[in-house]
């Protein structure tokens, strides 16, 4: 086994998804066949590769300090599950 | 005359401009096509009529104004539901997002928009772009126009179909990992896409950031180079678009192939390939060879290692993408209450279909504590050979030669239980997006049952030019290109 | 070094972390105004909203900041860093990651020199990173849900962390201080620990006298002011040794600083084991820096209070000592120039400063505000009287008593000296006759003095002074009695 039952569960809250249990059932049995076809990966010597984490080697583009936005109109809000005036209502937090 | 649904998009636009027809009645056709074939097809998941109409009054008053209308003067065009349109519903195939109206247009929205183009719809694909197949698509099934109990190819299926079935002239995908190329070869139109950085990804849904391009779905490959030009160049709003200089994709057509040099690459012919495939593909290299290319093997030796790179990677990169879609700002918000940890679980488990958890669940693991550097780290590196190995390649040749897929479209249904096999479907397409390189498809014959199959060319970074032009060459000489599977 | 924290057998071991939003016009990833006080989610666009496919680019001033901040406290500046995505869920953090700096910070290795209880320190900096702020949770005791407002999102922040070099909480104010200090002489950071724009975290660990590994830390969140950490600090020490002693275990943990009830209390809501799956954000390239663009800037750093001291003692002959008290604090510094430009002499003018007014701050616990804005006196109001001091038009002892009758009210000394005519009697005829009225009165005096005894002088004037109800000028009198006993 490349990953277990506990460690999906761990995962899948890490990742906020509530999996019912076949889902859990059918998400370890999925990884672990993943998994087991990505080990090809282990027997490739990669010491001293540099990792590539973007296409091409240019340097990050910076803008000027200005700013560019109007004040915000409703249209940045009206996507939103539950408001309260300008403000985006969540369940309550408790710290 | 032919139907105006079936004109190319040049020619729909040449005829826009010198007022032969207008831009309102081309959408009209483009609109009575879809009401025609979109019931057999399924590619579109927004129709926008009102808007489309009225984008086409526009462009029609600005020809009669006299000004210039655009390079796509009043062509009726459909985009991938990922990219997001002001106003208009972008889902991305997706519960969570089926109900979202972007208060933004993504940057090759507006060019298209500002090339005189008219969007007449929003087309389906696999959920977030993550599938090969488009049935992975929570809001509709999307059908081949070559055979409605096959797929249509993915991620882009909907872009290809609408393309195919001539619901639209031309059409925008993405492609991560092959889902503008394999949709495109699965429904026998011209996809192409360009080289990491080409094209501004500003305002299309994210997949996997450092791989994701957007690209054009045409009918043939002038109206493929066509559609690149309006969208390529940089954007400052994207800062991994390329500040180099956009040259003429459409003067690249006329070059020929004599003189170029092309790359088979020995791992691309993979055991267990489809035989008629292989055939066509061999045949159409013959075919450059008659026109003066001269065709060497090649070797791309981290091939094998290409799918399990690809899939940590663009999971990882996904897992953390598809946080935002939280039910907090925008989206899909389950419904009964409950504690702040519920909302998100239970948002996330409604809103998102299996194989967009399988791969938050993947990459999230892929990153965690304990497995980033066995995973993710190694996969990054392999990144780095694989990449080598295209350099190495392109040392001794101008373009690369090969299949799109091992095999034509396969049946709804049958690959959806077998994530693994499924990902075997992008087999021949994804390294050269882990490299970051522009691939075009287009059609190079058809195979025992009729359905099309994909040549696929691949090219040095930012030389789309080479690839245009070889294609260009090709098409001259065959006439795949101009077949309808639905009249 | 400042005695260290000991109990029974036990020091202190101490790092601070500090978040420093920055006074940049603009927000660090997007063209949203970053000013404080508009009305909720007005800053905002989709991009510090987080909505689907929307893309940061980087403000160059930020960077611009993060390399001040670098030299300033002798940090070496990276020539490559770069961003990477630390990933949780919380409502105001609206993409579900926060971009920040991860392995490659832009700035490593430096220090920061103290003077704890007249002893100099120095506390190493490991880094400091870039990063962007979160929205801000409002919580309402009475309503059953939480509110957000991302008008702080996307605000810029320097992360500042320090190694754990500190043995007490006053070493840990003392850092703090003279930290915020810089970062307000750089003209980067408000420093308002009230309003969030410069936020502390502390971690503290306890061990064994003598010991040299480190013990189990424990980070306390929730400090609000400079006395809070310190005192969150000192009771989180003791509640360490004591849970040591007891043999409960102390666990790796956020704690809050409870201001009502004193205490560090547990977050055992918050999710015990953090995952926070770094990795590089693909959305943003490696941040290069070169040498010549440092040099630029290290030109046209601002004076820091280092610099600013040496200047005081250089150019107004200042001791070193006052020097000091007048540069610890920027709007200090600020307030000497300010009553140099109006007039007075520097020494007269130091004099004044550290004597009288920082007297009152003190009383007025003005020091308590980041940049005292509202001075009780005003510079000009305090340049002039030590102007008339010095001109000898008031004499030492009446100026401090009109100090009350000023504070607060803006009027000019010179005005208030003039209407109630306590101008210094230097009237040469008036004084003789008072000098020779004094001299009559006390015959055995004036013989001690005549017999060498030069202390009586002192009060020979005294009663000339009494005599003139204490306006005589005093050096004036003095210059007269010796002439007149000298006859
Ligand atoms: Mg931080
Ligand atoms: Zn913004």
């Amino acid at each position: 086994m490349a990953i277990t039952r506990e460690q999906v569960r761990r995962v899948a809250s890490l990742a906020r998804l509530r999996l019912e249990p076949d889902e859990e059932e059918r998400l370890t049995a999925d990884l672990d066949h993943i998994l087991a076809a990505f080990t090809r990966l282990e027997a490739l010597d990669t010491t001293g590769i540099e990792p590539m984490a973007h296409v091409e080697d240019v340097p990050v583009p910076m803008r000027d300090d200005a700013v560019t936005n109007p004040p915000a109109g409703d249209g940045l809000l009206v996507n939103a599950p539950a408001r309260d005036g300008r403000l985006f209502r969540v369940p309550k937090i408790i710290e | 005359m032919s139907a105006l649904h079936d004109l190319t998009a040049r020619d729909a636009a040449a005829r826009v401009r010198r007022r032969e027809v207008s831009a309102t009645e081309l959408t009209r056709a483009a609109l009575s096509r879809i009401t025609a074939v979109e019931p057999q097809v399924g590619a579109i998941l927004t129709i926008c009529e009102r808007e489309a109409l009225a984008a086409a009054e526009i462009i029609d008053r600005r020809v009669a104004a006299g000004e210039d209308p655009g390079l796509l003067a009043g062509v009726p065009v459909g985009l991938k539901d990922n990219i997001c349109t002001a106003g208009i519903r972008t889902t991305a195939s997706s519960r969570i997002l089926e109900a979202f109206v972007p208060p933004y247009d993504a940057t090759v929205a507006a060019r298209l928009q500002q090339a005189g183009a008219v969007l007449v719809g929003k087309l389906n694909c696999d959920e977030f772009a993550m599938g090969s197949s488009t049935e992975n698509a929570a809001l509709g099934v999307t059908r081949n126009p070559w055979d409605p109990e096959r797929v249509a190819g993915g991620s882009s299926g909907g872009s290809a179909a609408a393309v195919a079935a001539r619901e639209v002239h031309a059409s925008l995908g993405s492609d991560t990992g092959g889902s503008i190329r394999l949709p495109a070869s699965f429904c026998g139109v011209v996809g192409m896409k360009p080289t990491y950085g080409r094209v501004s990804r500003y305002g299309v849904i994210a997949f996997a950031s450092s791989l994701d391009q957007v690209g054009p779905l045409a009918r043939d490959v002038g109206d493929a180079a066509l559609v690149l030009q309006a969208i390529a160049g940089h954007d400052p709003a994207d800062g991994t678009s390329s500040q180099r200089p956009v040259p003429s994709y459409v003067a690249a057509l006329e070059g020929g192939v004599r003189g170029l040099r092309l790359g088979l690459p020995r791992e691309y012919f993979v055991e267990g390939m489809q035989p008629d495939v292989e055939a066509s593909v061999r045949a159409a290299v013959r075919t450059l060879e008659a026109q003066g290319a001269t065709v060497e093997p090649v070797s791309l030796p981290h091939t094998e290692y290409a799918i399990a790179t690809y899939y940590l990677i663009t999971s990882a990169e996904a897992s953390s993408n598809l946080a935002r879609y939280d039910g907090v700002r925008y989206g899909l918000r389950a419904a009964g209450g409950g504690t702040l940890a519920e909302m998100y679980e239970r948002s996330r488990a409604a809103g998102f279909g299996p194989e967009v958890k399988r791969r938050i669940m993947l990459g999230t693991y892929a990153l965690s504590a304990g497995y980033y550097d066995a995973y993710y780290l190694k996969a990054q590196q392999v990144r780095t050979l694989i990449r080598r190995d295209f350099e190495q390649a392109f040392a001794h040749v101008d373009a690369l030669i090969a299949p799109v897929a091992p095999s034509t479209a396969f049946r709804l249904g049958e690959r959806v239980d077998d994530p693994l096999t499924m990902y075997l479907s992008d087999i021949l397409t994804i390294s050269l997006n882990l490299a970051g390189l522009p691939g075009i498809s287009l059609p190079c014959g058809l195979d025992a049952a009729g359905l099309p199959i994909g040549l696929q060319l691949i090219g040095k970074a930012f030389d789309e030019a080479t690839l245009l032009r070889i294609a260009a060459a090709y098409e001259a000489a065959s006439d795949w290109t101009a077949r309808s599977p639905i009249p | 070094m400042s005695a260290p924290w000991t109990l029974d057998g036990f020091e202190a071991v101490i790092g601070l972390e500090v978040h420093a939003e920055l006074q940049t016009r603009s927000k660090i990833f997007c063209g949203c105004s970053a000013t404080f006080g508009a009305d909720p989610n007005t800053n905002v666009c989709p991009v510090c909203l987080g909505m689907p496919g929307v893309l940061p680019v980087l403000n160059r001033r930020v960077v611009e900041f993060a390399i001040r901040a670098g030299l300033a406290t002798n940090c070496s500046i990276a020539p490559r860093s770069r961003f990477a995505r630390k990933n949780y869920f919380y409502p105001d953090l609206p993409k579900g990651y926060q971009i920040s700096m991860y392995e490659a910070p832009i700035c490593v290795g430096g220090w920061l020199d103290l003077v704890v209880e007249d002893t100099p320190r120095r506390i190493g900096l490991t880094r400091i990173h870039m990063e962007e702020d979160t929205g801000k949770n409002i919580h309402d005791a009475h309503a059953s849900g939480s509110l957000v407002d991302f008008n702080r999102s996307t605000v810029p922040l320097l992360e500042i962390v320090s190694e754990p070099d500190m043995r007490n909480p006053a070493e840990a104010g003392a850092y703090l201080r003279t930290l915020r200090s810089i970062l307000q002489y750089l003209e980067i950071c408000d420093g308002n620990m009230e309003e969030g724009s410069f936020r502390c975290d502390a971690n503290v660990s306890v061990r064994p006298l003598g010991a040299t590994t480190l013990g189990t830390k424990v980070e306390i969140k929730n400090m609000n002011s400079f006395r809070n950490v310190e005192r969150a600090i000192a009771y989180e020490l003791t509640r360490q040794v004591r849970a040591t002693q007891t043999r409960e275990a102390i666990v790796q943990e956020t704690r809050l600083w409870d201001v009502d009830r004193e205490e560090t209390r547990s977050m055992r809501s918050k999710e015990s084991a953090h995952d926070y799956r770094y990795f590089p954000e693909p959305d943003l390239q490696p941040l290069v820096i070169d040498a010549a663009w440092v040099d630029d800037i290290r030109a046209a750093m601002p004076e820091l209070p280092e610099a600013r001291c040496a200047r005081f003692v250089r150019d107004h002959g200042l001791s070193v000592y006052d020097a000091d008290v007048l540069t610890q604090r920027k709007d200090v510094a600020d307030y000497f120039e300010a009553g140099i430009v109006a007039g007075a002499s520097p020494k007269e003018l130091a004099n004044w400063i550290t004597t009288e007014l920082l007297r009152i701050v003190r009383e007025q616990k003005l020091d308590e505000q980041l940049v005292i804005r509202e001075w009780p006196l005003t510079p000009v109001q305090l340049a002039r009287l030590s102007r008339l001091v010095e001109q000898g038009t008031v004499n030492r002892n009446t100026a401090k008593k009109l100090i009350p009758r000023l504070l607060g009210t803006g009027v000019d000394p010179e005005t208030l000296v003039a209407s109630e005519g306590l101008g210094q009697v230097s009237d040469r005829g008036a004084l003789e006759q008072a000098v020779a009225d004094v001299i009559a009165r006390n015959p055995d005096q004036v013989a001690q003095f005549r017999a060498g005894k030069d202390k009586v002088l002192g009060f020979l004037v005294g009663q000339i002074m009494k005599a003139t109800g204490g306006k005589a000028n005093p050096q004036l009198v003095g210059e007269l009695l010796r002439s007149a006993l000298a006859g």
